[in-house]
């Protein structure tokens, strides 16, 4: 049971301060909502601790030391992004505030120069919220039409649907989760990406549950836009990404303008920055990018083949010991090898909420409710589920007390 | 703790809802949802000389939410429409004996109060405009 196979999880926690607080006075926190955020380690917390206390300033513009600084750190990130999701260029490396407003960007600026009316965007019913309204309000405007790829009872997606899909050539773009926030399914993305680029269509990747859990990189997947955030990484909060490949991003026009993606200013003309400036107007998130650094320093010590592998071992764990529960319904693919470090349910007739008040009553934190995936959830015809979703500190004793949670729930319901 | 939320006149009102269904002749229905956790609730009233004659609910969601809603129906049936802009938060949670939820499951409990109240001022604003500014100025916060 304490046998760990790919991680030195109790080394680990040492380095995550809050794993040591108690909930409810004095049940130690069992933090198993790791889809909605990751906890951040020391190092995280002092690299911004580190700039606020000794080089504090603006980062591209002022030449005294300490804006130097920052900007050598502050990009310093950006070759650490750009190292690992394998991109080719830092110029092709974006900073947002989250991975929705990455996806935002590139409905605002590649989608209101490329979409046209009954033009079609390919999206499926796995998508988070982040990755369905944008597209709505783009198709609103320009009189386009969303598409949503089906998804099975198994939680794959319905690949013969897809195909068929793309071969109308109103097709525009394919905007996909690689990873379901919901149901964990990880999608066939190299295959998807294939398929539409057979057909000359850009595929976007929505990376925010898979970039933090499992090796990627994006000239192998070929994917032309990617997006992800570092809040979910063991990063700040406050930090998304854009990843655009370089032919694409040159033909982009700015989405945010002001200050700092500039190059010249008239009183009627403009000369724009350039890449990746041009797509950041205004003061970046200096002091989180500079923590994410750190973030990205703390995974690559750990290996993120590792981290993957000690996720495929604890949500098999979890799989095997939650069917033993009587009443529970589990969601999405049963091979954990299809599936990341997520893992949705129901049991009997408590509601979602019900069952999150009952298990933080045993310091057990896990997520209940639509997860921003409304489309999913008509299609599981569940008003919500429960969720645990799992990362490099949980272990095997904290499935436990959360298998022992939720038996205590199913006492108080009579179940 | 959840020993005290869970208890048997909760479980009892959410498995066994009263006054739940349809209302074919309402006077007025109005439906809210929660955006946290997705709960639903309807509320469809038939008033009669300025008393809630007859109440039902539709919804879905957690246990608070919805034996809250039972509980709501059982409480104003055959009151006074006017009364009820006088309910306020203490009211539900005295009702449904949960003084201390925490403020997340607070609005499961409060939803139906919400809905209850935007139905009476809808009922105004259709039959008696005159009164209705100062009825919803007059509605207790919730």
């Amino acid at each position: 049971m304490l046998q760990e196979s790919a991680l030195d999880v109790f080394k680990i926690r040492e380095d995550f301060p809050i794993l040591k607080r108690k909930i409810n006075g004095n049940k130690t926190l069992v933090y198993l909502d790791n889809a909605a955020t990751t906890q951040k380690p020391i190092s995280v917390i002092n690299a911004i601790v580190d700039y606020y206390t000794n080089y504090n300033s603006n980062v591209h513009r002022a030449v005294h030391q300490m804006a130097e600084e920052a900007t050598l750190a502050f990009e310093m990130t950006r070759q650490k992004v750009a190292k690992f999701i394998n991109a080719s260029s830092t110029d092709e490396i974006i900073f947002t505030r989250n991975a929705t407003e990455a996806i935002n960007l590139v409905s605002y600026s590649w989608g209101r120069s490329n979409i046209n009316k009954n033009d079609k965007i390919v999206i499926t019913e796995i998508e988070h919220h982040s990755n369905i309204v944008p597209w709505q309000i783009l198709a609103q405007e320009k009189g386009a039409v969303v598409k949503y790829i089906r998804v099975n009872n198994d939680g794959y997606l319905d690949m013969t649907a897809y195909e068929e899909f793309i071969q109308s050539n109103k097709v525009k773009l394919v905007s996909i989760s690689h990873m379901s926030n919901v149901l964990g399914t990880i999608v066939p993305i190299e295959k998807i990406i294939n398929k539409a680029h057979s057909k000359g269509i850009p595929v976007l990747v929505d990376g925010a549950q898979s970039v933090p859990h499992m090796p990627i990189d994006v000239q192998r997947m070929n994917c032309d836009f990617m997006v992800f955030s570092a809040h979910k990484m063991l990063g700040p909060t406050g930090v998304g990404i854009l990843y655009v490949k370089r032919e694409i991003l040159d033909k982009m026009k700015p989405f945010i303008g002001g200050g700092d993606m500039i190059k010249e200013v008239r009183k009627h003309d403009i000369r724009y920055n350039d890449l990746p400036y041009r797509f950041e107007g205004g003061t970046p998130n200096i002091a989180d990018v500079i923590g994410f650094g750190s973030a990205i320093d703390y995974l690559n010590k750990i290996g993120m083949d590792k981290v993957r592998e000690h996720e495929i071992d604890i949500t098999s764990y979890a799989i095997k010991s939650i069917m033993d529960v009587r009443g529970v319904t589990v969601y999405g693919p049963s091979n954990p090898k299809h599936r990341g470090g997520v893992l949705s349910f129901n049991i009997s007739d408590i509601h979602p909420h019900d069952l999150a008040t009952i298990m933080n009553d045993h310091g057990v934190a896990i997520r209940s409710g639509h997860h921003c995936a409304q489309i999913l959830m008509e299609r599981l015809d569940v008003s919500a589920t429960s969720r645990t979703s799992f990362y490099i500190y949980n272990t095997k004793e904290e499935v436990d007390i959360f298998i022992d949670a939720l038996n205590q729930a199913r006492r108080l319901f009579k179940i | 703790m959840s020993d005290d939320i869970y208890r048997e006149i909760i479980l009892d009102h959410y498995r066994n809802p009263r006054n739940k269904g349809k209302l074919p002749q309402a006077d007025v229905s109005t439906h809210d949802s929660n955006p946290l956790c997705g709960d639903e609730i309807d509320i469809h009233l038939k008033v009669e000389q300025g008393k809630i004659k007859d109440i039902k609910f539709e919804g879905r969601g957690c246990a608070i939410s919805q034996a809250s809603a039972s509980m709501l129906t059982e409480m104003v049936l055959d009151k006074p429409l006017t009364a009820v802009k006088d309910l306020a938060k203490d009211d539900i949670l005295e009702n449904i004996g949960l003084m201390n939820l925490g403020p997340a499951r607070i609005k499961c409990a409060l939803l139906s109060l919400k809905v209850l109240k935007m139905g009476m001022i809808n009922y105004y604003i259709d039959k008696d405009p005159d009164s209705a500014k100062k009825i919803q100025d007059e509605s207790k916060l919730y």
